[in-house]
């Protein structure tokens, strides 16, 4: 055991033990709500380079499960607990998630008032920070967050989006797969890729740079936008790319970032929320179906409902989806060329399935179009 | 969608008097829903049996009928209200079952009764475990193999398929009475026999056994637009095999992983769907193989449970208010959360501290009880306790359960290694104990998961706790603590008190030194949404980290420390007193604190007091509540120590001597009256008899004195609350007998017994210089009957005008000479004219609510008024008090009658026998003008004594009582009851002219009466003891009636009174009417409530 030091920009300052990697990691500290699935949530692109807090206190108890991670490695820069297993036990269990971050050169801080610290994100805001296990002063490690990088502006995506185009076919047994479908690579976590195969779709995965001719050119029946990590005002060329296969009438389906896209793409603006939204027990309402979903969240940035336009480059853009809690925008429809998002993710992992139909409604799309 | 119109008023079901598997928990449930439904603008209607409830209170309902919980009475109410529908999920399985009996007996559509919150179909569904595993393989879920079987012989072709062990349990009863595991044949047989009996349709269902999987349970909850949410996950530390009601749980789960929690919610929804539970919450409840995950359904409860009320302590989401709404056609998304305010109840409540949740048990009571856990609850009471960590909740709840238990402290234990692998492998009580021995022997993890079934998370949390123990044991004493050691020891729950048992110290050194190096807890809040959103309730809980969040105020504020889990002898009827207190005070302008550990209460709902603060009753504890509450608010707290009990009193004389402010009466006068010596003192002075007695260290000293006084003698420790090891004793055999059963014990009291005595119970309250007599309550059995115990009448039935103005005198004199400052309780004995003082309790009393509910006098309310410096004067100008009290007013215009539920059919093979040890778990009331009605009400509402209209009676009465019985039976004998006899008590009867049968005696052998009452043959037991203990006659007798579920009289005067009530009973005259009907009638004087 040895000590590790967590700062914020604006001063705050926790003393804690260190696990995981040792080293100093910056990034944006922010919290999440969720009492399960801290794999998914390690694993997850969009988490790519932050340093993520977890309000329940006890994580690990359950281990590392090769089949749970939403990625191929530890995405957050770092982790912030109250307590870490020091044993876990459960009969799928692999690994422990102290070698886990470790592993991954993640470094982790346990055995602090987790709840002071999300409380102090809920008024002060998300913000910059740093864990360390090297710079045990706070002043000196305060000095070195100010001088690192926002999320703000920042395009994530392009870092973690894959190098090069790959092909991720339709779950086997479920007859010849009935879709072609393109997904834009911003950080795409793997259940989306497992759900649209097992609704039928051979999925090529294409790098975030990808111009849209290029995905057009596959002829798909569909075109996917992944979720991802930082400011979507800033993936410029991805935001370029969708108006071309909107324009093109392709069906467009997105979650979080690629919903935050297809709003900027279709006319709206983006902005970026005090803290966000991050945890497994959100309210969506479903303005459509008039039923509440309880759903995975995980995004700092939002559409401002206020832009969607009636008339915009793509005609009139309504909002599908709305958070009961705080009224934020969370799912969006385009009525004159076939493209739907969702801010949050039904693809869970981890999280509810209760939004799990909107893969069937990409597929439904598709077919009308086809169709048509 | 808005609430339903459609309806105006609806009917609630309590769940009646308090038994094993069924407490206050429901009380809770049904204050919330009978709150907010009278909120809602419904004229609400409401059946409860249990006067020590708060939802009876008459402010809760526009009509609140105290009457049994039968379809009979219930099928009486609804002709007399017409209500439009009723609301059947809050009372538990009592209301469900009552529910359905009104529905198949067409009462409902009788009278155009519309079921809300559940369908018959639903309940239907949900409870016949036949149709429930169908249905669950209908919708591909997995449930252990199983059967029904209405005979031990269909009962063996399963078990000849499936091997043991096997597990066997009554269809449609509660608790899982007439359940358990067969490993053997002869078992197995025994089980199914006794299963089928227990069973109102006379059948058991027999599972595959999953002892040893881990058990989980969900709390969930669904709406008209079917948005279902889950509430609360919930792990049992003890695997399958021991009842969830008897497990250590732990909330929310620990070591289910995403993926596999995420399939169990899909399954918990499917479930409420398949069962059609359209609105309102639902219990489920999960095996889950360790090995393999396979997740097994075990049932589901569509209604709200005793896991549910846990559930709404844990998170602070309240499943009960919530369910009514929705029941009344409010959607999830359209009830505001009343914690965050901003954001709604459609949503998953995500909590950031572990709960904690252990059982409490009374097996001391019951010698001859089996201790060990099934599958069949045993439990009376539980504690909930909320740390960071599981490793502080568990040391919080071990602390707060009131037996001793100060935490894992590693105390040294004498079993052998066989003995204490044995105590790991049988379930019981204090299991985690005994992992805490094996751990402290070094015998790791792996093996004591093994033995014990706990998951190995779990006993390495222990090992934590064991190993930083041990590094403070080595330390040697408080002084060496360091800051960092200390904190961390904190942080894993360790309590000064554990602390100091582990450095040979007092608890107040560990204290001392612990605020010396400022090693003090912080206090967080329940929120519902870990810290999403800010919280407007201010519910809280200590633990050792860096911010607290008790919000500064500087109104004047009373601290009330509640009675901690329910036990036998301190139930609801304290919390009743505490949350009355809490009322009032809170009227008064005061702000109300509450500090209390149970659960299944009122007064730990956290809209109850205006800051509740969910913390064990220890010394440390409370006073780290009081320093949190003169932080916030600059000024010094006032503390009401009186009503919760025992346990707060035991408190009092440390928190006066720690400098805190107690109001009403005293430490020092409490004292007063609990010390045998200087309570006799001021007795003499006032030349109030009481019976002749005296202490004795050793035997002969107890002689000594039997001899002065004369036998029969009262023997009992020093200090006791509900008569423990309290024995009436008639020769000096049975007085060594005794002694050198409770050597232990110390000093022990020894008192002349008042044989055939009438005993008397008055509660009043004192200012200073004025009594107000609440109410004189004249005891059915004679004295020697434990008061929790015996049935009790107000009006009093036989005594006269000068006797009951002798008792209100004594009991000003004795509260003035005490110094009372508030609510005192008297207990008397009245033999040949002659008033004697059992003894005097200057404290809220067990009857204190049965009182105010007969008189409609808010006594608790005006006792914590008192206590915090109003006079009798003064309450009297607002409002609160009657002109003249209960002896010098008015007498009532009806009678009541209260009734103790007993529950030895939980512990078969117990003596049911009556004695001055109090064993009794709940109370019911039967209120009507004439005392025969009164008195057979009570007995109807007990579900177990129900009195019958004709039929063949059995006595066997003490040769004392051969006169005495003579005419009562004669009087069956003409009401064409058929008489049956045991030979000495057949020739008395014949010789008067009743004819009797004569039966054989057990002991007699061959076809004996024991024979006639298990074939079903009796309805009525009369049966004074002549001897008591295994093996005797009567024990057979009463035992066996226990078994057959027949009323089992065993005192005279219970007999007399039965009389009346049989006769009430054939007259036919029974009928319904709500207290404030009574009230109106009797006019208390323009008095509130
Ligand atoms: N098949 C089984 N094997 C082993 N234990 C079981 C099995 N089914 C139930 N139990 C145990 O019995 C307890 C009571 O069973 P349950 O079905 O919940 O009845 P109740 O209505 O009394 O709660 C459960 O909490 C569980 O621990
Ligand atoms: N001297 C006595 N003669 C007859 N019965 C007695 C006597 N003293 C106590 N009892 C019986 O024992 C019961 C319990 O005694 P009590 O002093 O009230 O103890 P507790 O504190 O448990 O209430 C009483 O309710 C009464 O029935
Ligand atoms: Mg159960
Ligand atoms: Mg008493």
């Amino acid at each position: 055991m040895h000590e590790a030091l967590l700062v914020l920009e604006d001063g705050t300052s926790f003393r804690g033990q260190g696990f995981g990697a040792d080293g100093t990691a910056f990034g944006e500290v922010v919290f999440n709500t969720g009492m399960s699935g801290y794999q998914e949530v390690l694993t997850d692109p969009s988490y790519h380079r932050q340093l993520v807090t977890m309000t329940y206190p006890h994580q690990g108890n359950y281990g590392i499960t090769d089949a749970d991670a939403e990625s191929s490695r530890v995405q957050v820069g770092g982790f912030i607990v109250r307590e870490q297993a020091r044993r876990h036990s459960n009969w799928r269990a692999e690994r422990s998630l102290d070698d886990e971050l470790r592993a991954y050169g993640a470094v982790g801080i346990s055995e602090i008032d987790t709840r002071r610290l999300t409380r102090h994100i809920r008024s002060a805001g998300a913000m910059r920070a740093a864990i360390s296990t090297e710079v045990l002063d706070v002043d000196a490690l305060v000095e070195r967050v100010r001088a690192s990088q926002g999320t703000e502006g920042w395009n994530g995506a392009e870092e973690v989006s894959a190098p090069e185009a790959y092909d991720f076919p339709a779950e086997a047994g479920r007859g010849e797969a009935r879709f072609r479908v393109v997904a834009y690579d911003f950080g795409i976590k793997r259940n989306i890729l497992r759900l649209l195969a097992a609704h039928g779709c051979d999925v090529t995965v294409v790098p975030a740079l990808t111009p849209a001719d290029e995905v057009l050119a596959r002829e798909p029946d569909g075109v996917f936008l992944s979720n991802g990590p930082g400011d979507p005002a800033a993936v410029r060329n991805g935001i370029a790319a969708i108006k071309d296969v909107l324009a093109a009438e392709v069906p467009l389906f997105g979650i979080c970032l690629g919903h935050q896209l297809l709003g900027l793409a279709a006319g709206a603006k983006s902005y970026k929320m005090v803290f966000g939204h991050r945890g497994i027990n959100q309210p969506v309402h479903n303005t459509e179906r008039e039923a509440v979903e309880i759903t995975s969240h995980n995004h700092g940035f939002a559409i401002d409902a206020e832009t969607l336009p009636s008339d915009g480059p793509f005609g009139r853009v309504s909002q599908t989806h709305v958070n009961l809690n705080d009224h934020v925008n969370e799912g969006l429809r385009l009525h004159d060329v076939p493209a739907f998002s969702v801010q949050y993710h039904p693809e869970a992992a981890p999280g509810p399935h209760d939004a799990r139909y909107l893969f069937q409604q990409f597929c439904d799309l598709m077919t009308a179009k086809g169709n048509a | 969608m808005p609430k339903r119109t459609d309806i105006n008023s609806i009917l609630i079901l309590g769940s009646g008097p308090i038994v094993i598997g069924q407490a206050c928990e429901f009380d809770y449930s049904g204050a919330q829903a009978c709150k907010v439904l009278r909120r809602e603008g419904y004229r609400v209607i409401l059946v409860n049996s249990n006067p020590a409830t708060i939802m009876t209170d008459p402010e809760f309902a526009d009509a609140t009928y105290v009457e049994p919980l039968t379809p009979e009475m219930v099928a009486k109410v609804i002709a007399k209200e017409k209500p439009d529908a009723l609301l059947p999920t809050l009372g538990g399985q009592t209301g469900l079952n009552v529910a359905m009996a009104l529905h198949q007996r067409g009462t409902l559509d009788e009278h155009g009764v519309q079921l809300i919150g559940a369908s018959t179909h639903a309940i239907d569904l949900a409870e016949d475990r036949k149709h429930f595993a169908a249905a669950m393989r209908e919708i591909g879920l997995d449930t252990a193999a199983s059967t029904e079987a209405n005979s031990v012989e269909q009962a063996l072709a399963f078990a000849d398929t499936h091997g043991f062990p096997l597990l066997v349990r009554s269809s449609f009863t509660l608790g899982g009475a007439g359940s358990g595991v067969a490993h053997s044949l002869e078992q197995f047989k025994r089980m199914v026999a006794e299963g089928i009996a227990a069973s109102p349709i006379g059948e058991v269902q027999i599972d595959e056994s999953l002892l040893g999987w881990k058990e989980y349970e969900l709390e969930v909850m669904r709406d008209r637009a079917d948005n279902c949410v889950v509430i609360c996950s919930i792990e049992n530390l003890d695997a399958m095999g021991v009842h969830t009601g008897d497990s250590v749980t732990v909330a929310p789960a620990q070591t289910l992983s995403d993926v596999e929690y995420q399939d169990m919610r899909d399954a918990a929804f499917a479930i409420m769907r398949k069962v059609g539970v359209e609105t309102g919450g639902s219990n489920v409840q999960f095996a889950v193989d360790p090995a393999t995950g396979r997740q097994v359904v075990i049932e589901m409860n569509p209604r709200v449970s005793r896991s549910s009320a846990l559930a709404s302590k844990a998170t602070g989401f309240p499943i009960a208010k919530i369910a009514a709404l929705l029941a009344v056609g409010y959607t999830l998304d359209e009830i505001p959360n009343d914690i965050t305010r901003e954001t709604m109840a459609a949503f998953e409540p995500t909590i950031d501290y572990v709960v904690t949740k252990i059982p409490r048990f009374t097996f001391e009571k019951f010698p001859g009880a089996d201790p060990e856990l099934t599958t069949r609850m045993k439990s009376v009471g539980e504690v909930m306790a909320i740390g960071r960590t599981f490793k502080e909740s568990l040391g919080k709840a071990l602390r707060s359960m009131e037996n001793g238990t100060l935490g894992l402290t590693g105390a040294e234990d004498p079993r052998d290694d066989e003995a204490l692998a044995q105590a790991l492998r049988v379930p019981h009580d204090g299991r985690v104990l005994a992992a805490d021995a094996a751990l402290t022997r070094g015998w790791g993890v792996e093996r004591v998961a093994e033995l014990t079934g706990y998951d190995p998370w779990f006993v390495d949390q222990m090992l934590q706790v064991v190993e930083l123990r041990e590094k403070v044991r080595a330390l040697g004493s408080p002084a060496a603590l360091d800051a960092a050691t200390l904190r961390q020891a904190k942080r894993c729950g360790l309590g000064d008190g554990a602390l100091a048992r582990v450095l040979g110290s007092t608890e107040g050194d560990v204290r001392a030194r612990r605020l010396e190096l400022g090693v003090v807890p912080v206090f967080k809040t329940v929120d519902t949404c870990a810290a999403e959103f800010a919280a407007q309730t201010p519910y809280h809980y200590s633990t050792y980290e860096e911010e607290t969040e008790v919000a500064p105020s500087d109104r004047e504020r009373v601290i009330i420390l509640g009675s901690g889990p329910n036990r036998i002898g301190q139930g609801i009827e304290f919390d009743y007193c505490c949350v009355h207190a809490v009322y009032a005070l809170r009227d008064a302008g005061y702000e109300t604190v509450m500090v209390n550990c149970n659960p299944e209460t009122v007064s730990t709902d956290y809209d109850t007091a205006d800051r509740l603060y969910f913390e064990p009753l220890t010394l440390e504890d409370v006073l780290e509540v009081v320093d949190a509450e003169r932080a916030a608010s600059g000024r010094e707290p006032g503390l009401l120590v009186q009503l919760g009990g025992q346990t707060p009193l035991k408190l009092a004389r440390d928190l006066e001597a720690a400098g805190c402010r107690i109001l009403g009466t005293l430490p020092e006068a409490i004292d007063r009256a609990e010390d045998r010596g200087r309570f006799g003192a001021i007795l003499d002075e006032l030349g109030i008899p009481q019976p002749p007695g005296g202490m004795a260290g050793s035997f002969d000293e107890a002689m000594a004195v039997a001899e002065r006084i004369g036998f029969p003698v009262l023997v009992r420790p020093n200090y006791v609350l509900g008569g423990r090891a309290m024995e009436i004793v008639y020769t000096p055999e049975q007085m060594r007998v005794w002694l050198e059963a409770n050597a232990a014990e110390g000093t022990v009291l020894v008192d002349k017994f008042l044989e055939g005595a009438v005993e008397v119970d008055v509660d009043a309250v004192y200012d200073g210089q004025e009594l107000y007599a609440g109410g004189i309550m004249e005891h059915i059995e004679e004295a020697g009957i434990h008061s929790g115990d015996s049935a009790c009448v107000i009006p009093p039935y036989t005594l006269g005008r000068s006797q009951q103005l002798r008792l209100r005198d004594y009991t000003e004199a004795i509260a003035a000479a005490l110094g009372t400052r508030g609510p005192i309780n008297i207990q008397y004995a009245i033999k040949d004219d002659v008033i004697f003082v059992i003894e005097a309790n200057p404290r809220a009393s067990r009857t204190m609510p049965f009182v105010s509910k007969v008189t409609g006098v808010p006594l608790a309310k005006i006792a914590a008024r008192v206590m915090a410096g109003a006079t009798l004067a003064e309450l009297r100008a607002e409002g609160w008090v009657p002109d003249r009290d209960t002896v010098l007013g008015p007498p009532l215009a009806h009678i009541a009658v209260k009734e103790a539920v007993l529950p030895f059919n939980r512990f078969p093979g117990v003596d049911t026998r009556l004695g001055p040890e109090m064993r009794s778990t709940g109370e019911v009331m039967g209120i009507d003008a004439d005392f025969g009605v009164a008195f057979a009400k009570s007995q109807a509402g007990t579900g177990t004594m129900v009195l019958p209209a004709k039929g063949t009676v059995f006595a066997s009465i003490a040769n004392r009582d051969k006169r005495a019985m003579l005419f009562p039976i004669k009087r069956l004998a003409e009401m064409g009851f058929t008489i049956v006899a045991t030979e000495g008590t057949a020739e008395a009867l014949q010789h008067a002219g009743v004819a009797a049968e004569t039966v054989r005696k057990f002991s007699e052998g061959g076809p004996n009466i024991v024979d006639r009452i298990t074939a079903g043959e009796i309805d009525l037991v009369l049966n004074t003891p002549m001897g008591s203990g295994p093996r005797s006659d009567g024990y057979e007798i009463r035992t066996a009636s226990v078994v057959a579920g027949i009323p089992c009289i065993t005192t005279m005067s219970g007999i007399m009174a039965a009389i009346q009530g049989i006769e009430a009973l054939r007259s036919d005259t029974i009928s319904v009417r709500s207290l404030q009907d009574w009230h109106a009638a009797q006019d208390a004087g323009g008095v509130k409530s």
